[in-house]
């Protein structure tokens, strides 16, 4: 009787105004204006010079003509050249060095500096840093650190008598060495990454565990990671679209020497369209890069997805 | 299993702030505890230092005669079910109440012979395997309790664990953690700001004010004895009046004189006190209506509350102070009527400057 009593001015209410809040989630044309600035700008900066580049890889093109179409030539071209490939194998050794490296470092760095305390957060400042620098300048840092007879790293091995590995001339060595200084370059982000993850755990189930009697490694292994795991498929997916288009270090640091052993796909892209200027064959490289980067990001995505657990 | 816990001298500062201050406490085996007082008292951070997880600056605690005060939480025996529950999210519900068994090696049959007993006493076999993210409000909270119970714990503390349900469900579960309590004969200490719970649930209710515990009693004793203002004014809906007076200590009994000359004979001896300011104070249902110009005192009603079984009545005195009285659920009175308001001696209390309440004599 009360509830009657108390449904029916809201019941004429609801009526009265239906018909103009139908559904406020219904589509409108209006709404366009919203997205139009951001638009403009994607289809300008980003999918013009993506349908641009995918008709340039079917030409032969220099900057004089953009000539004939030419198919999947460019692309022939490109199967056959043992540069190209041997860039392609680099460029996967490069993320293969990198990324699992910078994930679990960047892991183990927030672990280690998520606390309240001062040191921690003047070594966080500190281990970001490196982050802010240009790569000219990073590139700078580690030919000192590597210069043989003089460098940091031969001044520090001479204390002990030995001779300190060649990281910019020996061939296996190389690219090893460009690694460590991306590294070194990069370990910000993820660690950001890791702490701002870390700092989303509740509390009170970390009291839960210690009720639980669960010591440090069946806390980090049961409460910790778990709670962390979308944020290291991010990290993951991020980095490998980043290392993928390594390009600064290497030109910087060895040229893409010795022997083309650290030539990454984008400088082979940038010697090809920029100094020989063969823009067809380099356009054609990058659309090989983006599908590598692609399916290298879904690939990822995917095996973490199909193990099928929404945190 | 069950335990006695003894709290004693307790201290407890944030900072500059001390948010307990010398507290001592004992708490019998198998008995169920609830920690009354209004937001931010400290009930929380008391419960916290017994399961240790928050450390204790000075004083003891010990469990049967075992201080504990330095054990890491999960050596202490006891089980905590949190106000927002604490369950791992990524686990199933089963991986949940296993996890701290797990942890010490209790034996994987072991486990499952808890869990299902656990789970079938809470009537919850179905949601073993979910996650919590797929359980409703309740169900978590089945949940946290059920992580509780397969520990067998010597104690079991809740911090306001019927909070975040809704009405409805408050009360049934406020009844299954009675029966809960029944047949688990453990210790219990239950935190709460409901009084309502605190008074179905407790054997003793702990009253805690100020950084202080007020009064430690069975709820009747709380309700009918209040020792302090505060305890007086915290329990019971609507609250205690309280009138200002001054006391005729001339007889055997006390007389307390309101203002505008309305005066009440206490069954309270003249002996115990002394001079100085008090306060009267007495619940609405020890206040009877009756007809203008009968009882102690006579007011004009200015609001009428039906709670159907009663009537509450706000009166308002000569002198503008405001009186609850309870007349029966069919009450005839109307708002603006003159009456008269009957005051129960034997169940007046009386409270000096500082708070301390005095009653009648016990029968
Ligand atoms: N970690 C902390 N740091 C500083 N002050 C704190 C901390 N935890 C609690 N306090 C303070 O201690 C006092 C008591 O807090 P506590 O959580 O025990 O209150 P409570 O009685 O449980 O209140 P509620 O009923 O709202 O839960 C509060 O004034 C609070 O601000
Ligand atoms: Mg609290």
């Amino acid at each position: 009787m009360a509830d009657r009593l108390a449904m029916s001015p809201t019941a004429t209410l609801a009526v009265g105004v239906r018909a103009p809040t139908a559904d406020i989630y219904a589509p409108q044309w209006r709404n366009v204006i919203f997205v139009a600035p951001f638009l403009f700008f994607f289809t300008t900066l980003l999918l013009f010079p993506l349908l641009w580049g995918m008709w340039l890889s079917f030409h032969k093109a220099d900057t004089f003509s953009s000539g004939n179409f030419v198919g999947l030539g460019n692309y022939a071209r490109l199967y056959h050249d043992k540069v190209f490939l041997q860039s392609i194998w680099n460029t996967f050794y490069f993320v293969l060095l990198t990324v699992p490296t910078l994930a679990l470092i960047g892991l183990f760095l927030a672990l280690c500096l998520n606390r309240r305390t001062r040191t921690a957060a003047v070594l966080r400042t500190l281990f970001f840093s490196s982050s802010v620098l240009s790569v000219t300048i990073v590139t700078l840092i580690w030919r000192i650190v590597f210069i043989p007879n003089v460098g940091l790293l031969s001044t520090i091995y001479g204390w002990f008598g030995a001779t300190a590995p060649a990281f910019i001339s020996d061939p296996s060595l190389a690219m090893v060495g460009i690694a460590i200084a991306t590294i070194w370059w990069c370990i910000g982000l993820p660690m950001m990454l890791f702490l701002s993850a870390l700092q989303q755990i509740p509390q009170d189930i970390y009291e839960a565990a210690a009720l639980d009697n669960a010591n440090r490694w069946q806390t980090l292994r049961s409460i910790t990671l778990p709670s962390i795991k979308r944020t290291f498929i991010l990290v993951i997916i991020i980095q490998i679209v980043l290392q993928f288009q390594l390009f600064g270090q290497a030109w910087l640091m060895t040229r893409g020497g010795p022997n083309n052993l650290t030539k990454p796909i984008v400088l082979y892209i940038y010697d090809t369209a920029f100094r020989r200027w063969d823009l067809g064959l380099g356009a054609a490289a990058s659309e090989i890069l983006f599908i590598l980067i692609l399916v290298a990001a879904m690939a990822q995505y995917l095996v973490t997805r199909s193990r099928g657990d929404q945190a | 299993m069950t335990a006695d816990i003894e709290i004693r001298n307790v201290s407890k500062q944030f900072g500059a702030m001390t948010v307990l201050d010398h507290l001592s406490l004992s708490i019998r085996a198998r008995e169920f505890i609830v920690f009354l007082g209004p937001s931010g008292c400290g009930k929380s951070t008391l419960l916290r230092m017994i399961a240790g997880l928050e450390a204790v600056d000075s004083g003891e605690i010990a469990i049967n005669n075992e201080r504990i005060d330095h054990l890491p939480p999960g050596k202490r025996g006891i089980a905590m079910v949190f106000q927002s529950y604490a369950l791992y999210p990524h686990m199933t519900v089963r991986d949940n109440m296993a996890f701290g068994l797990a942890n010490i090696g209790v034996p994987g049959k072991v486990i499952e012979a808890r869990i299902n007993e656990a789970a079938r006493m809470l009537e919850m076999p179905h949601l073993l395997d979910r996650k919590p993210g797929q359980l409703s409000g309740g169900q978590r909270q089945r949940v946290a309790i059920g992580r509780a119970i397969v520990k067998e714990p010597k104690a079991f503390l809740f911090d306001e664990p019927l909070s975040n349900l809704d009405a409805a469900l408050r009360t049934r579960t406020r009844i299954e953690l009675a029966q809960l309590h029944q047949r688990l004969q453990s210790t219990m200490i239950f935190v709460t700001h409901d009084q309502v719970e605190a008074m179905t649930l407790a054997d003793r209710i702990v009253v805690m004010n100020n950084r202080k515990i007020d009064q430690i009693g069975t709820p009747m004793e709380i309700y009918e004895r209040p020792a302090t203002k505060f305890v007086a004014g915290f329990v019971g809906a609507p609250a205690m009046n309280f009138v200002d007076a001054t006391l005729d200590r001339y007889g055997k009994n006390a007389t307390a004189r309101f203002a505008d000359g309305v005066s009440v004979q206490t069954e309270i001896a003249s002996s115990q006190l002394t001079d100085g300011k008090y306060t009267f104070g007495i619940r609405s249902e020890d206040v009877r209506i009756v007809a203008a110009g009968q009882g102690n005192a006579g007011g004009v009603v200015d609001v009428l509350e039906r709670l159907g079984e009663r009537t509450l009545i706000y009166a308002r005195l000569g002198d503008g102070q405001q009186i609850v009285g309870s007349d029966a659920g069919n009450s005839r009175v109307a708002v603006g009527d003159r009456i008269g308001l009957a005051f129960d001696g034997q169940k007046s209390h009386l409270f000096n400057e500082t708070g301390r309440a005095w009653h009648a004599r016990e029968a």
